[in-house]
């Protein structure tokens, strides 16, 4: 199961990263979906991996703490996944206003505007 | 007074001239006065102690884990600069009340000279060598703001980076320096490290140390080859010069050389370094000094010279050489201070400082004449000023120096250099002051007023009275600062005349071939110039423009201002580096064994890697992709469920169903498709990239899993305690809103602050330019026929009030069974905005009562309040309570302020959520979107709407 869960992180953070790297907005907002999906899991997954121990107490006495699996960073991931929404959000409408704005939906500046004229001398 | 409040007054009267100046610069100089006077008296209360032998400190703990605290020390070396630093201050600030003209920024100088003069005083002051390095970085920092204060003046500019650039370098070596004397020593704090003079003098690390804070002292002090920002930094007004170059700034390369005196000196190394150094020092910045022809040059080489003198003296490592160097740093300050000041009066009056332009003010400006005059025959060590004095000591010790076997090779150096300071001293006057009066010069010279004339006054006096009486004037000071950098009781031997000996016959050799020298400047004027010699402003410009094109051309290649390249390095970067890491790191043996692999958990697995290997294939197909995404983020929410995250699950279930819905309201407008545009080469290195992150990333969540924790974790406690304290069972959401409360706290805020942030992100884009594009947009698909289908109203309106009591429920559980604030914000959301896919923008608009932005706010302030509310009880924010109730027909729920807390995440999540997206439904609106009822409270489109 490990292995399994391991290989997915790996596989969408590549394709993550191999999208957030393309030309355009869209692209590149996806691949960061895809990274936080990859990251949450991977937050969740440093908890390590345990099978019908959900974090609900069983019983009010002394707790037995193997019957649980890891709490923590499942409420950290709790915040990590709304928190990267409200970011996806503020992405998509940056994009958006770019493509309303400027008339192309490119990531990047057009050369002109990027380089500086001159030295600061 | 406290030594601390010592080092503290000048800082709190920094803050003044910036709150006073309005009431004029009288008032502003008179108060940042009035707080280096507080200063200076409570500095010499403390004299009769220091001179009992006494040392003073105080000390505060700041950071005892790395040996850094705010200690602080008076014992004669901090008397002895302290005086001169407040002393030569409050003169300072006098004469600049009169010499800053009426376009300068008086509040802005004086607030600079105040937080220059107390970065001063807490190197002096310092009990610690860490705690003196914050203030040796602030001296630079702040003589950065007073060398540039001319900000109009490229000069001033330059000057100020120059001088920063050399003295910060010179900083971060002597950071490493006392480092390495701190690790020797065992202690950071100044009285433990001169205890330890063997140590250090035995250690392998000796000569590094020592020549890392040489390195800061000779850039501070400006010793050769680092001399050349000196004279560049009298672009600075002369006020600032005066200060800086006689008592203060350059001084503190000699405070820190005497300051470490007890432990570095006595070896050949500090001897060879250090005397070779200063006399060099002396005799170039002598020479030079002759040739210039702008006062503050000559003063500037001449201030070069003595530091040299001074570090030399030092660098003798004898008793004597010390007295010699304390008693200098005191008569230099004086009669330097007062020939600054006397240069600006020229400068001030005349309107020249150039002496090609200058001469014969002798009678044009008597008074300021007879200051000067005096001032550079103290310099010229002229019999009886108390320069004279000093530079008497000066020779009788270099005569009898032997330098690396040759006995008379010291002596001779040092008489030529006295020498050349009698030239250029008497050259100072005669080019200034003597010969034909002129009628050329730029304004009308007469003697300035008494502010300008009292503070170089003052000083002359001092300087006459210390070469007449000077036991009885300096001798005090002189032991109390001898003593306390040598650490054994000294008895200096301060006098005017000790017979005719050797010095004096040199000094008398000196003068006339000074004078000489003066009379025949022309011709050696000529020889000066023919001569070929480096530039040393011109080798730095070359060397910072080198740097500075090299950083450039890496910065470029590294991040050229493309996303792409710079996302690209940074993954890359991180790979590289943790790769690094495991490599040289050691974990330990796998000692979990893995889980078995169920069916579903298998079919799992495939559906995931299948979608996302799609997902990389077909992601051109831009609607595809969103499909794509749906798949993945319902497979990692099964994910969660299989592994024992069932909050997680909820939450990652609905947050897809939101951003989904999201991105296909952006995908309205946007492009469908992404066209190929990058060669197969590009797409190749990027696609190594990705696999290289996925790869690195993959292999580090095995690592991590296959391993157990290498420490105790804190989730036990949260286990052990949700319950007990938390009053919950579920421990994620008691963790959310309990125990890391403050955390969600914060992430509510910044839930809240994103979504304000489309919010007016969406008002820009729709006004102006952007608004008039989105009123003629014409849509690259065709609309659909019927845009609200009856049986989807109708079904989303029935669902509603079930979907809200489900909201209502996850949220009331949410304590102790799988659920919360966060799930039912969303689950509610998701409920509202079906409302608005089904009956459309206008319809659900109307029936919308609160705003969101309101609710954003609410849900922040209720969670604060739950929080406050837990102060009433005298136990800290965010403490909650809880109890049971029983309601007839109901099962037994509990109240807990948690909830209340609960609720403001609940509240924050429906309003971030919903403004977000009802920002873009007005997007789309603008562009002419109709709804099935007309626009009641939206202005409408300007242009016909389209028919369905």
């Amino acid at each position: 199961m490990e292995a399994l869960v391991a290989i997915a992180i790996g596989a969408m953070s590549a394709s993550g990263i191999y999208l957030v790297l393309r030309l355009r907005t869209f692209p590149v907002v996806i691949g960061m979906t895809m990274m936080s999906y990859a990251i949450n899991l991977f937050l969740v997954a440093t908890g390590r991996l345990a099978i019908n121990k959900p974090p609900i107490l069983q019983n009010h006495g002394a707790p037995d703490f193997s019957a649980y699996t890891d709490p923590l960073p499942q409420a950290l991931t709790l915040t990590a996944i709304v928190i990267s929404f409200g970011m996806t959000a503020v992405v998509v409408l940056l994009s958006l206003g770019a493509y309303i704005e400027g008339g192309d939906d490119y990531i990047d500046m057009p050369e002109s505007d990027r380089r500086e004229d001159g030295n600061a001398e | 007074m406290s030594p601390a409040l010592i080092a503290a007054l000048p800082f709190l009267g920094a803050l003044l001239p910036g709150l006073l100046i309005r009431s004029g610069r009288n008032v502003a100089a008179i108060s940042c006065g009035t707080m280096t006077l507080l200063a200076l008296i409570g500095l010499c209360l403390h004299i009769p102690a220091v001179m009992d032998g006494q040392v003073i400190t105080s000390s505060f703990t700041w950071l005892p884990r790395i040996g850094l605290d705010a200690s602080f020390r008076i014992d004669g070396l901090s008397l002895l600069f302290g005086i001169l630093i407040l002393g030569i201050g409050l003169l300072i600030i006098l004469y600049a009340r009169y010499y800053l003209s009426k376009g300068d920024p008086v509040g802005q100088f004086y607030t600079y000279l105040m937080l220059f003069q107390g970065a001063m005083m807490g190197i002096v002051l310092s009990d610690n060598v860490l705690f003196l390095l914050v203030f040796w970085e602030l001296t630079s920092l702040s003589s950065f703001l007073l060398i540039g204060y001319w900000k109009h003046l490229p000069e001033g500019r330059q000057g100020a980076r120059m001088a920063l650039t050399v003295t910060g370098m010179g900083g971060l070596a002597m950071i490493a320096g006392m480092m390495i004397l701190g690790n020797i020593a065992g202690s950071y704090n100044i009285g433990d490290i001169l205890q330890a003079k063997e140590a250090i003098q035995a250690s392998p690390l000796y000569v590094p140390a020592l020549l890392l804070i040489l390195l800061g002292a000779f850039t501070k002090s400006a010793q050769f080859p680092f001399h050349f920002w000196l004279p560049q930094a009298m672009a600075a007004p002369t006020p600032v010069s005066a200060y800086l170059h006689s008592a203060t700034m350059v001084k503190a390369g000699l405070f820190l050389m005497a300051r470490l005196w007890p432990v570095l000196s006595g070896t050949p190394e500090w001897f060879y370094i250090v005397a070779t150094t200063g006399l060099f020092t002396m005799l170039l910045g002598a020479v030079i000094a002759l040739f210039k022809d702008d006062l503050k040059a000559i003063l500037a080489f001449s201030t070069v010279s003595q530091l040299g003198m001074v570090t030399m003296l030092l660098g003798l490592g004898t008793e004597a050489g010390v007295i010699a160097a304390v008693f200098h740093i005191i008569n230099h300050a004086t009669f330097k201070a007062a020939l600054f000041m006397t240069a600006g009066i020229v400068d001030h009056e005349a309107g020249t400082r150039s002496m090609k332009l200058l001469g014969g003010l002798r009678k044009l400006m008597p008074i300021t004449f007879i200051i000067g005059t005096i001032a550079a025959l103290s310099m010229a060590g002229v019999f009886p000023l108390n320069g004279f004095i000093s530079k008497e000591m000066m020779l009788d010790d270099a005569i009898h120096t032997s330098w690396a076997g040759h006995p008379q090779l010291f002596g001779i150096i040092a008489a030529i250099a006295a020498t050349f300071s009698v030239a250029y001293s008497l050259r100072f006057i005669s080019g200034t002051f003597l010969g034909p009066v002129r009628d050329d010069y730029p304004h009308h010279p007469h003697d300035p007023g008494l502010g300008l004339l009292f503070s170089p006054g003052l000083l002359v006096v001092l300087v006459v009275l210390i070469g007449l009486m000077p036991m009885t004037m300096a001798g005090w000071l002189v032991t109390a600062s001898a003593n306390a950098v040598t650490g054994a009781a000294t008895e200096p031997d301060l006098a005017l005349w000790h017979g005719v000996n050797a010095p004096l016959l040199i000094s008398g050799a000196a003068l006339v071939i000074g004078a000489l020298m003066v009379a025949f400047h022309r011709p050696l004027q000529r020889i000066w110039d023919a001569l070929p010699r480096p530039e040393a402003k011109t080798i730095f410009d070359a060397v910072i423009r080198r740097a500075v094109r090299w950083a450039q051309a890496v910065n470029d290649g590294l991040h050229d201002g493309r996303l792409a390249r710079g996302a690209g390095m940074m993954a890359a970067t991180i790979v590289l580096a943790g790769t690094f890491a495991w490599i040289t790191g050691r974990a330990g043996p796998e000692t979990r064994a893995m889980l078995p692999i169920s069916p579903v958990a298998a079919i799992g697995f495939v559906l995931l890697i299948v979608a996302t290997a799609c997902m990389v294939v077909f992601h051109r197909n831009r609607l595809l992709a969103l499909v794509l995404i749906g798949i993945v983020g319902l497979i990692v929410s099964c994910a969660f469920v299989y592994l024992s995250a069932p909050d997680l699950a909820l939450t990652q279930i609905s947050v897809e169903v939101v951003t989904v819905m999201l991105m296909l309201l952006a995908l309205n407008f946007l492009p469908k498709v992404t066209w190929v545009e990058t060669g197969g080469l590009r797409r190749g290195a990027d696609a190594l990239i990705a696999t290289m992150v996925g790869l690195a990333f993959g292999g580090l969540a095995y690592a991590i899993m296959r391993r157990d924790f290498a420490f105790d974790t804190i989730s036990q406690y949260h286990i052990a305690n949700s319950y007990k304290q938390g009053g919950g069972d579920n421990i994620v959401n008691v963790t959310l809103v309990d125990f890391r409360g403050y955390d969600t706290f914060g992430e509510i805020t910044v839930l809240g602050i994103a979504a304000l942030v489309i919010y007016a992100m969406t008002e820009t884009l729709l006004i102006g330019k952007s608004a008039r594009k989105l009123a003629n947009w014409r849509h690259d698909q065709k609309r659909a026929g019927d845009r609200h289908p009856l049986m989807l109203v109708v079904a989303t309106r029935l669902i509603l009030p079930i979907s809200l009591t489900v909201g209502l429920f996850i949220f009331m559980r949410g304590h102790n069974q799988p659920g919360g604030g966060f799930v039912a914000g969303l689950i509610v959301a998701i409920s509202l905005l079906m409302q608005y896919m089904a009956s459309g923008f206008a319809w659900a608009q109307e029936r919308q009562r609160v705003p969101f932005h309101a609710m954003i706010g609410a849900g922040v302030i209720v969670a604060a309040a739950t929080g406050m509310g837990a102060w009433f009880f005298g136990v800290p924010f965010l403490t909650s309570a809880y109890g049971y109730f029983k309601l007839p027909f109901l099962e037994e729920f509990e109240l807990a302020t948690a909830m209340a807390f609960d609720l403001g995440v609940f509240l924050c999540v429906v309003g971030a959520v919903m403004l977000a997206l009802n920002s873009l439904s007005r997007i789309a609106r603008r562009t002419g979107e109709s709804t099935n009822r007309p626009a009641t409270n939206q202005a409408p489109p300007a242009v016909p709407k389209e028919a369905h």
